[in-house]
């Protein structure tokens, strides 16, 4: 089937299978690798991208679905050299250690921001509980985004 | 894993979504997707056809209708948690969605796609159930209302023909209401779950996680017309049912939990 | 000012941030075909037969069953304990063992196909019965390797129980404890890639924590020369001790590529490495601890069962680690380690973070609390009253392993002082004279480890670039842990380079002589070590080149690691910087001389700790939380805080995670329940607290560095603490036992059983 997605500003058109899901559609025929699929049960959240400006599981999102619509990745984040305020913040709370699950919190840590933009520490961790990490412990990802937080404000 | 192979068709309409549908057996129809497509990403469900509906704007809304609330069944999960209509005359519900999955769930899930899926332990159907609400739903035959006492009847299967679309949902305002969720993790699907609300001056009682379907409490609700405290009444919040064992918790660990949540639950009415 | 023990944001971070790591699943590999493992559905069965026909006429392509794979069956770790013909057909032949053994391997063009195809595999089975339980499988009823007659793999500890162990001791007491099975979950699932380049060499890119060690076990499996195969871990996202040997798969993806001529790859879903990547723990203990009424240990019994899953893999040696740290920080004199591992119908167990020491320290901890409420002793006292003095070190334990230097009562006193033990016992008795049903629990553990646990040798490389820069090779493999940062801080140290211009080349055999890889808490002791005597050698190179070109004695010549600059003693000019240096020694050709490398060597050291964690129980509804967890670890010199940190939070996730969320389940037929991430309870942000980490550094004094390991620390010290906690909570209902995880049922199960 044919659609049109735009990602990161770039309008792509592409022919796909109905049951290409938006991830592998990111990643093998965008070639944006940033978006990893790290479960089948839509729970780790690697692979969370902004959809029409909204954290989803591009996992569990067909990219037939996503036709017409405005897809962020973690590429589209940084201004060249410049990191996003969310990306600096983890990168100076050491809020990363493999970095597989960082693209993902990241994503999702951009939502959160612009729904609240002060969050609480609990409503931080709340706001997280669709992403999955084993190497951090989570500690410092929830000071990475009570920092970006500050910084935005 | 990579779901199976699939026809996809766009419905332009209600009307289309019900003629794909009659029209390919093993048709489903495709909203949020957050019930199906896990499914389908294990491949426990094979549809050979998707008839996605999840642009059919005129059915996302939450209105007013008189002493009810009416809401169209593409309406997110994370459209109920913010809406202003819910906030005053439904908050029992917008919470109860607040507590679905995550951010990212929420943002895709409708509650129409939620309740079709007649999933065990829907936290949403359990509020619907205990609001006695009513569900339209449009299909060959035209338009028919279902009362929630009819909707659930099974483990995902619901008394949805399968070329019927869920449209709107129609709930009664609510005075006041709780839904306790007692969960393993925060991103859980209920072990078991307890709604108590008060509805025209009548408390209703709903539990998840206690059999195949929610349930409403009915012997919680007679003892409570009878006079009995919290405690008391609560001691009868297993009556008629079948609470399963699984991996997030075992009958009789259930059975325990909904007798103290039903007493809480009442107690914070 | 050294940069050592500053808190150096991370080089690596960069291309993480940006979603421009280099996993193995995101490598471009023109042509390859994908390969899709279909496998067993049952615990235990023979095969009757296999139908490939419909998957191959889908794909186009053969599909390879056991009769085809010309590979010699996979034998257990060399390690002399371990029954070594128990072996794993790389696909299964004739019996499968586990549900996830390998049936079937399917090739295709892409990935969707492929697991079009591997469904239409049609297999035949004759079901065997199914030994679920160690306790099923040490009846010898039913064996899983008949030839062998026992399903007992491996042996560790003394023959028997010592009948007169406890002689002396006024009270004795006894608990059976079961470290649950946990999955590893690296949230990176195994990826493997291969292709024969054009001059016959082998390349594979592995999701691997020990490339050189892979590149070993595979070369020899495949019969191919070493030079002939080049192993790459690029960028892996996470380990944990679960990705620290090949297995089947990778084995098979080197094969095929070799085979067919085309590259090759494969990544596993995520329900499939949750049954077919080895898991952790499985241990259980039954107990007994004697001591005197008025505090002092002076008997441990230990007696260990491993469940090793349906192949022995390193899990099964595991039990003489637990063994070795079975008397944790304490001074007992008599302690004895009895122990089997025995194999079972389910998914092979291996090292997983810890890797035997929580097992240990679950136990000893738990065996003091239960002590200590015997004898109506706090359990701070009683700790106090048998912990291995600061001046004792080194301290040869009744275990048998010999302890660098620690210091246990300064951890407890900063453990308690920051969780403010007093006041926190106070609000527990507040809350029980008023009846509340909300329980507050505080848990002590004090803990000791091993790491670098089979002293093993690291090798490390550093070179000066024309420019004056540097680079490290070293045979360490970071998939986390921060080496890019740590180990160039401990060369630019020694260089005086600033950490910019220090670069660390790690994970391709082609690149790195040799290396052990990254387990066991040990790189930056022995890796990092390696590169820091290597540093020093290349400074002492240069001195040599420099005396030349400022026409003086070598023995006059000086670094100064501030500026990094060489110059003559007493003269700070003429100097030469490492990049005039450099680009001199360029123009004469002796640049190569400004390198070295060094493989140290050293025994394992002795990391130590205490945690204390505050919950809350529901006593109505049996459900735990964790309200505090405050984390004294001291790990000698810490080169990295920041980055050590870290390596805290993470471990004690994992620790409190077992305590109170992760089990891997079977059913009773030997069905794993548990699954996927929905089942197997993974916990998230919004399940745990924040950690309060205390720092507190004892140097070892066997290395220059004064370091340890920290990357298990959290793991082993988080989980006895919550579980104590629990259960003083639990105290005045009667519970002396709960099982892990702490959980609302089994709480609640406990307090049931203390009613009746």
């Amino acid at each position: 089937m044919k659609i049109a997605i735009t990602v990161n500003g770039t309008r792509h058109e592409a022919d796909v299978e109905p049951r290409t899901l938006l991830a592998y559609f990111l990643r093998e025929q965008l070639g944006l690798k940033g978006t990893s699929v790290g479960c089948d049960t839509s729970s780790c959240g690697a692979c969370t991208v902004l959809l029409d400006g909204e954290s989803v599981k591009s996992c569990t999102v067909f990219a037939v679905q996503a036709d017409g619509c405005d897809v962020t990745t973690i590429e589209g984040l940084a201004h060249g050299d410049e990191l996003h305020p969310v990306q600096q913040a983890f990168h100076e709370q050491h809020a990363l250690q493999c970095g597989y699950c960082t693209p993902g919190f990241v994503m999702a840590a951009v939502s959160l921001l612009k729904e609240k933009p002060r969050p609480s520490e609990e409503e931080i961790r709340r706001g997280l509980e669709g992403n999955l990490c084993r190497c951090t412990g989570y500690h410092n990802i929830v000071k990475a985004v009570q920092a970006a937080s500050k910084a935005g404000s | 894993m990579i779901p199976a192979a699939f026809e996809y068709e766009r419905a332009e309409s209600v009307e289309h979504a019900v003629d794909l549908l009659a029209g390919n057996e093993d048709a489903k129809l495709l909203a949020g997707g957050h019930s199906l497509i896990p499914l389908m990403r294990l491949r426990f469900a094979r549809p050979s056809l998707l008839v996605d509906i999840g642009r059919l704007d005129d059915l996302r809304y939450v209105r007013e209708d008189g002493n009810r609330i009416a809401i169209g069944a593409l309406t997110r999960h994370a459209e109920l948690v913010g809406d202003p209509v819910l906030a005053q005359h439904g908050a029992l519900l917008a919470e109860t969605a607040a507590l679905i999955g995550d951010p990212q769930v929420r943002h895709r899930g409708t509650i129409g796609g939620a309740v079709a899926h007649g999933y065990p332990v829907s936290d949403l159907s359990t509020i619907l159930l205990t609001l006695d609400a009513d569900f339209v739903a449009r299909g060959p035959d035209g338009e028919r209302t279902i009362p929630a006492a009819e909707f659930f009847t099974g483990a995902f299967d619901t008394a949805l023909g399968h070329s019927d679309v869920l449209t709107e949902i129609r709930l009664p305002k609510v005075e006041s209401g709780t839904y306790l969720k007692y969960v393993r993790r925060a991103q859980d699907w209920a072990t078991v779950g307890v709604a108590a609300a008060r509805v025209d001056s009548r408390v209703q009682v709903g539990l998840t996680g206690m059999g195949l379907t929610p349930l409403r409490a009915r012997g919680v609700e007679q003892a409570l017309e009878d006079g009995a405290s919290p405690s008391d009444a609560a001691s009868r919040a297993t009556e008629g049912t079948q609470p399963p064992s699984d991996v997030s918790g075992s009958g009789e660990y259930r059975a325990h939990l909904a007798q103290v949540l039903v007493r809480r639950a009442l107690e914070q009415l | 000012m050294s940069i050592l023990g500053n808190r150096v944001l991370r080089k690596e971070d960069p291309r993480f941030l940006r979603g421009e790591g280099s996993y193995v699943e995101n490598l471009t590999l023109e042509g390859a075909l994908s390969v899709t493992f279909v496998r067993s559905l049952l615990p235990h069965a023979r095969i009757e037969s296999i139908d490939t026909s419909a998957a191959a006429a889908l794909t186009g392509l053969q599909v390879f069953t056991g009769a085809d794979v010309d590979v010699p069956p996979m034998a257990p770790p060399p390690i002399p304990v371990i029954e070594a013909r128990m072996t794993r057909p790389l696909v299964a032949t004739d019996v499968v063992r586990f549900v996830g053994d390998i049936v079937a391997v399917v090739v295709s063009e892409d990935r969707a196909s492929g697991a079009d195809a591997a469904e239409l595999v049609a297999m035949e089975y004759d079901p065997l019965p199914a030994v679920v339980t160690p306790e099923e499988a040490l009846k010898d009823e039913v064996l899983l390797f008949p030839e062998v007659g026992t399903n007992i793999c491996a042996r560790a500890g003394s023959p028997e129980h010592d009948e007169s162990l406890f002689e002396g001791c006024d009270v004795v007491v006894s608990d059976t404890l079961v470290s649950p099975r946990m999955a590893g979950c690296p949230l990176e699932p195994r990826s493997a890639a291969a292709e024969v380049g054009r001059d016959g060499r082998t390349t594979a890119w592995l999701s691997t924590q020990v490339p050189h060690t892979d590149h070993l076990g595979l070369h020899l499996m495949l019969g191919l020369d070493p030079s002939e195969l080049r192993v790459i871990a690029p960028d892996v996202g996470g380990g944990f001790g679960v990705k620290s040997h090949v297995g089947p798969e990778e084995t098979l993806v080197v094969w095929l590529a070799r085979k067919l001529g085309r590259p090759v790859r494969w990544t596993e879903t995520r329900s499939e490495s949750m049954i077919a990547l080895p898991h952790g723990r499985a241990q259980r203990h039954e107990l007994s601890l004697g001591g005197t009424r008025d505090g002092k240990l002076l008997a441990y019994r230990v007696d260990i069962t491993q469940d090793a899953g349906a192949y022995p893999q390193v899990g099964s040696f595991l039990p003489i680690l637990t063994g070795l740290l079975s008397s944790g920080v304490y001074a007992i004199p008599r302690i004895e380690t009895v122990g089997r591992s025995v194999v079972t119908n389910t998914t092979p167990v291996t090292t997983f973070r810890g890797a035997g020491r929580p097992e240990a320290t679950q136990s000893i901890e738990r065996m003091v609390d239960l002590f200590a409420a015997e004898i109506g002793m706090d359990p701070a006292e009683v700790r106090r009253k048998n912990f291995i003095p600061k001046d004792a070190f080194p301290y040869q334990t009744a275990a048998g392993a010999m302890y660098d230097s620690a210091d246990y009562d300064a951890a407890l006193d900063l453990a308690l002082n920051a969780v403010g033990y007093d006041d926190l016992h106070a609000e527990q008795r507040r809350r029980r004279d008023q009846g509340d049903t909300t329980e507050l629990g505080i848990g002590i553990s004090s803990y000791t480890e091993i790491t670098n646990p089979v002293a093993e040798t690291e090798f490390g490389e550093v070179e000066i670039t024309e420019e004056g820069d540097a680079i490290v090779y070293t045979g360490s493999f970071s998939h986390g842990q921060g080496h890019e940062t740590t180990f160039a801080m401990i060369a630019a140290e020694r260089l005086g380079l600033p950490v910019e211009k220090v670069t660390v080349v790690k994970g391709d055999t082609d690149a790195v002589a040799k290396g052990t890889g990254t387990f066991g808490s040990k790189s930056t002791q022995i890796g990092g070590m390696a590169a820091r005597v290597a540093a020093d050698e290349v400074v002492e190179q240069a001195k040599k080149l420099v005396a030349e070109y400022l026409e003086a004695s070598v023995d006059d010549i000086v670094l100064d690691q501030g500026l990094g600059r060489f110059h003559v003693t007493g003269a700070p000019e003429p100097a030469l910087a490492w990049a005039d240096l450099a680009s001199r020694a360029a123009a004469d050709g002796t640049l190569d001389t400004l390198k070295a490398a060094h493989e140290f060597q050293a025994p394992p050291t002795f990391p130590f700790g205490v945690h204390v964690a505050v919950v809350e129980v529901d006593t109505e509804t049996g459900r735990v939380e964790l309200q505090r967890l405050v984390a004294v670890d001291d790990a000698g010199t810490l080169i990295n805080p920041l980055i050590a940190e870290g390596q805290v939070h993470g471990g004690v996730a994992t620790g409190v995670a077992q305590a109170l969320y992760e089990h891997f389940v079977y059913d009773e037929d030997g069905t794993p329940v548990t699954g996927t991430f929905v089942g197997y309870a993974f916990p998230s942000a919004a399940d745990l607290p924040s950690w309060e980490t205390v720092a507190m550094e004892t140097p070892t004094p066997l290395n220059a560095l004064g370091v340890k390991g920290i990357g298990e620390s959290g793991t082993i010290g988080a989980t006895p603490a919550v579980h104590n906690a629990v259960l003083d909570a639990l105290s005045p209902y009667g519970v002396r036992h709960v099982d892990l995880p702490c959980n609302g049922e089994n709480v609640w199960r406990a307090l049931q059983e203390a009613k009746s």
